[in-house]
């Protein structure tokens, strides 16, 4: 039984940007320095958000684009450090899986499994032991020895969740992935969540699709700019995220009809 | 059962992770360092015994057509075999310049790797740094048989290699710091350096004797970390001799030196890296 579990108190998280936009280059940054336009701007990803996800919760992290879902997922990652704020995260932190990223393209499907056990801290011999039930779950048959590259996307992240799922994390982050796949592969990945439900690991996953967060999750938190607006029980929130987006686009339509 | 290193605080108050926090935190990845290392040499050698020699083709050939123009166009008195005085010292340049190079852009690489999963963000200049080393070993064996075939003698000196190669391995982990952590936040260093690895192959003795530079330009050259540090490499292969002692000081120094500044430096700006990748 895993004891693990992600605690935020008061964590917010400013970043500073070039007002003129990012600088890339040395000469850039000496000419702006030299004609003393170098001049700052501070963004604010979270502001003063504060949850406990005990052990065997899944979490639903729902929003707007830019509402900082994203940014949360990494600071819980242990990737980001707050600006004020502490985040404690207690158990083994397995890789974000999203779409795209964190495999060796050149590498083949087999040698990216040891690879990605490898950033978990498991040993060859560790993943030797469960690299067939990888292969199994994600589907990939005599795939697997091709190269990374040749894969389609949904057979990246199958294989993606298959590895994450079975090196056993104790603390599993999803950003976007639970609709990729067909329907078939889509109740396994379900039936594969609630399974960690049950063994306690702390899941935190962020979804525009709300109809995937009422099926596996079992609560929820609604960001708007970086501000928590709601968190609680899954209907409840969902509900009050519906509400307030039928009254902006009330407010919209009105707005188009005023003018 | 969850052990008590697996639990992560992050904590606005301790922004600044120290260096020792820094080092465990590597230690606990050498999982990771190993994985990094066998993925560098299985892309570069692409599994396979033929991958292998093909890879050693390529210096090979750069070895017989610098030998050839600088043995007979291009001719230094008194360097005899020329191949052995150019290849002990251009092997060596070849690891540094290649290191230094491959881990500025192994963090932007790497950069997808990071906005996933809590990595010591070291991991992978150091990994760099020991798949360079790596191959630097194996590169020495094409020069072990032209020496073979020249007849140069194999003295027993060459079992320094092993100290020469770590203590220049040091000094490129320090610049690999010092390069990957500007090339970060600025896309241009990486051309910059291109120019002046150049610059400092021409400062270095490597394709002719210290003997043919003018008396007021002779600081430069023994001004230049480079030169000593080669030398370790190059004497108990040429000369079939220890390096002398001062040699191996200025060496250490230099490695010393290297590697606490990048050190400091890439440990200052890494905190910032997540919005620069």
């Amino acid at each position: 039984m895993n004891e693990a579990s992600i605690e935020f108190r008061n964590v917010s998280l400013d970043y500073k940007l070039p007002t003129e936009g990012r600088i890339s280059t040395i000469k850039e940054w000496a000419i702006r320095r030299l004609t003393r336009k170098l001049t700052y701007r501070w963004m604010r990803a979270l502001e003063d958000v504060s949850f406990t996800a005990e052990s065997g919760v899944t979490l639903g992290v729902i929003g707007h684009n830019g509402a900082g879902k994203s940014t949360l997922l990494r600071v819980a990652a242990g990737i980001l450090q707050p600006s004020a704020g502490v985040a404690t995260m207690r158990g083994e932190i397995a890789p974000i899986i999203e779409l795209g990223t964190g495999f060796e393209f050149e590498l083949s499907g087999r040698e990216n499994i040891f690879f990605n056990g490898a950033l978990l801290g498991r040993s060859w011999g560790d993943m030797n032991e469960r690299v067939n039930e990888i292969i199994e779950f994600s589907e990939l048959g005599e795939f697997i020895d091709n190269p990374i590259r040749t894969y389609s996307t949904g057979m990246v992240v199958r294989l993606a969740f298959g590895i994450a799922t079975t090196v056993d994390p104790s603390i599993l982050l999803l950003d976007e992935v639970l609709s990729v796949g067909d329907q078939r592969f889509q109740a396994k990945c379900n039936r594969r969540m609630l399974d960690f439900q049950d063994r306690g690991v702390t899941t935190v996953l962020v979804s525009h699709d709300l109809s995937a967060i009422e099926r596996i999750c079992t609560e929820c938190l609604w960001l708007d700019h970086g501000r928590l607006m709601a968190g609680g029980p899954v209907d409840e929130v969902i509900s009050k995220y519906q509400v307030w987006i039928e009254k902006q686009n009330e407010h919209q339509a009105m707005a188009v009809s005023r003018s | 059962m969850i052990e008590c290193s697996s639990t992560v605080l992050v904590n606005a108050a301790e922004h600044r992770v120290g260096t020792i926090e820094e080092l465990r935190d590597l230690a606990r990845h050498s999982h990771l360092l190993a994985s990094l290392v066998r993925r560098d040499l299985t892309v570069r050698y692409k599994r396979s015994v033929i991958g292998f020699f093909w890879t050693m083709l390529n210096p090979l050939l750069l070895m017989i057509i610098l030998t050839i123009v600088f043995s007979t166009i291009f001719k230094f008195e008194g360097i005899e075999p020329y191949a052995v005085y150019f290849l002990s010292e251009y092997l060596v340049f070849g690891f540094f310049s290649q290191t230094t190079v491959t881990s500025m852009t192994s963090l932007s690489w790497n950069g997808g790797l990071m906005k996933k999963v809590r990595v010591p963000k070291s991991i992978f200049a150091i990994s760099t740094t020991i798949s360079g080393l790596v191959n630097l070993c194996l590169a020495y064996i094409p020069l072990f048989i032209i020496m073979l075939v020249l007849d140069a003698p194999i003295r027993p000196a060459v079992l320094f290699l092993p100290v020469a190669f770590l203590i220049i391995g040091v000094f490129t982990l320090g610049v690999s710091f010092l390069l990957s952590a500007l090339a970060v936040y600025f896309e241009d260093v990486s051309h910059m350096y291109q120019v002046a690895t150049i610059g400092l192959m021409y400062m270095t003795p490597i394709i002719y004797p210290i003997s043919i530079i003018p008396y007021k330009f002779l600081w430069l050259v023994r001004g230049n970390p480079l030169t000593h540090l080669f030398k370790l490499a190059r004497d108990p292969i040429y000369l079939g001799q220890l390096p002398a002692m001062h040699v191996v000081q200025a060496s250490v120094i230099s490695a010393v030196v290297s590697l606490v500044i990048g050190w400091l430096v890439f440990h200052r700006l890494s905190r910032n890296f997540y919005h620069h990748l």
